[in-house]
């Protein structure tokens, strides 16, 4: 059984994510080769030679593949994927955007955003926000899956500089081009990857008051910050903030919930952080319900008094 | 243009979810079946882009039981033009959606699929892609700003970790809606008066060739490990002190 997990990179770096695909390959068995795919991507190809348990990278280069487009990408997956077992990808915004597109191509299905491994062709995956959890077995040659990160630990260490194989990259099929990629500047830890997490929901109020009175908060803990679907729609920060089943999800050693309520949605992308704080004034709010600790009252007192007390 | 928009019939947004005791599947029975929202908004898109003149006619598709004839007129009544149902029984896959879709695609040679990015029962996030990659399309998921440059190309700004980024993509193309493309609108009681009139047509697997065998086995569908609530700390000195002293996470 040879696997391959597709690395998501910007063509400088790889993605942590690798790693936590790669534990998961390894709990499937079996040796796992890394594609490394994209334009003036040679260091991450190189990067990728020095993970833990790799046994090839497979590297291909080429213009069309530079901005991680889904087509062009899912047609080299699809070219090579007959080769392996299984395919992975962490079930990012990257992985999600190619995986079912190769698995169509492949005519298998795919599955997405696995969190554990029952067995080599068995999984279990979250449905329904996470209310439900759910444990299918393929019957494809091929499984296609991607990977929830949290749910498996980053593998580490590194190996013996696995070799490094060329392959030639499909004709670009011209279907689409990036015009524009603006990211939102930080120099905080990235959500998905922080080990504290400060997030914000509508009882913030208002951007200037997520801003003033979290800001200071993140920088005393070293932490990322992230917030309620809510506090995204109403403008307070920009969308790759939110935390839910429709946005990031983060399982950090502490996740401090300020202002938010706790919808279903919201907790299914952040209940399995390992400490979890709830500050609201409404003492019946949801989040309470999954909170290890829980402090009722006036966010706008205690955030400034928890900032100076750290 | 013709805007195809394919809407899903799933256990309404307020609702918890829960298993059947015997962990064959979800329990749904006597529960309120509303349209997925975030197929609720890629309709809201395709009526903007009409409404706008940039299309000229929106057929909705729905793919499952008898059922679903009520969510596509849910559709006719938001502004569809017209409806097809894919009556079949049974859970269906999103690689069946998708291959249902494409031949209804094949027939309809809409300009345009919008569709929402995922279903918020299986959260799958599968069936766009797949009907892309199926009619040989471009594809741009996770959109929040669309918008079209003629009938061969479109501008679409997609949410992804870490901020957007905008394609062109050549027409015809799939789409897949986030959910701040748009504030879907609600249907008003004229509308849905009227909506009963509007055509809604029926068509099966076999009439359109597809085979819709499932890929996978369910093996089983249970609650999760429960997270335990904890405790209720009266001030910020005693929330501090169990951050370090007794979870020593800071």
């Amino acid at each position: 059984m040879t696997l391959l997990v597709v690395a998501e990179h910007d063509n400088h770096n790889l993605k942590a994510s690798v790693r936590h695909v790669l534990t998961a390959a390894q709990a499937l068995g079996g040796e796992i080769h890394v594609l490394v795919a994209g334009c003036g991507c040679e260091a991450v190809a190189e990067a990728a030679r020095a993970l833990p348990g790799v046994a090839c990278v497979r590297w291909a280069e080429d213009a069309s593949l530079g901005d991680g487009g889904a087509e062009n990408l899912a047609l080299l997956v699809t070219r090579i994927a007959r080769e392996y077992s299984h395919v992975l990808a962490a079930a990012s915004a990257f992985g999600k955007n190619w995986a079912p597109r190769a698995a169509a191509q492949l005519d298998v299905a795919q599955i997405s955003d696995i969190v554990r491994v029952d067995a080599p062709d068995t999984f279990t995956r979250p449905i329904y926000a996470g209310s439900v959890w759910a444990t299918y077995r393929s019957t494809d040659p091929v499984k296609v899956i991607t990977v929830r990160p949290t749910a498996f630990d980053a593998a580490p260490g590194e190996g013996a500089p696995a070799p490094l194989e060329r392959l030639d990259a499909e004709p670009g099929s011209g279907l689409s081009s990036r015009k524009d990629l603006s990211l939102s500047p930080s120099e905080r830890p990235e959500l998905e990857s922080a080990r504290v997490v400060v997030s914000g929901g509508r009882g913030l109020g208002s951007g200037e008051r997520f801003k003033a009175l979290l800001e200071p908060l993140a920088d005393k803990l070293n932490a990322a910050l992230g917030a309620s679907r809510a506090a995204v729609d109403s403008g307070y920060v920009p969308n790759d903030y939110q935390v839910g089943q429709t946005g990031k999800v983060v399982a950090p050693d502490l996740y401090i919930a300020v202002g938010i309520s706790g919808a279903i949605q919201h907790l299914a992308g952040m209940k399995s952080s390992r400490v979890i704080v709830a500050i609201n004034k409404d003492p019946d709010a949801p989040i309470f319900s999954v909170a290890d600790y829980g402090l009722v009252g006036d966010l706008n007192e205690i955030v400034p008094q928890l900032t100076a007390a750290l | 243009m013709k805007i195809l928009v394919p809407v899903k019939r799933v256990l309404d947004y307020n609702i918890k979810a829960r298993p059947k005791a015997d962990g064959t599947g979800v329990e749904l029975a006597g529960l309120k079946m509303s349209m997925n929202p975030f197929d609720e908004i890629a309709m809201e898109a395709a009526l903007r882009l009409k409404e706008a003149g940039q299309a000229t006619e929106i057929v909705a598709v729905s793919c499952g039981p008898a059922a679903n004839q009520e969510t596509l007129r849910t559709a006719l009544a938001l502004g569809a033009d017209r409806a097809v149902l894919v009556q079949c029984e049974g859970e269906l896959e999103p690689l069946a959606v998708a291959k249902l879709l494409r031949a209804v695609t094949l027939r309809e040679q809409p300009g345009l699929v919008l569709c929402g990015k995922q279903a918020i029962d299986d959260d799958a996030n599968q069936t766009g892609q797949m009907l892309s990659a199926l009619m040989g399309w471009a594809q741009a998921t996770f959109a929040s700003r669309i918008e079209l440059q003629g009938a061969s190309e479109a501008l679409v700004t997609r949410e992804i970790d870490g901020g957007l980024e905008t394609l062109s993509i050549r027409l015809p193309a799939v789409i897949t809606t986030d959910l701040r493309l748009n504030e879907p609108r609600y249907a008003t009681l004229p509308n849905i008066m009227k909506a009963k009139k509007k055509p809604l047509d029926t068509l099966t697997p076999a009439d359109l060739g597809v085979d819709t065998a499932p890929h996978l086995k369910l093996v089983q569908v249970f609650e999760p490990p429960q997270r335990q609530g904890g405790i209720r700390v009266s001030d910020v000195a005693e929330l501090v002190g169990k951050l370090k002293n007794e979870a020593k996470v800071i």
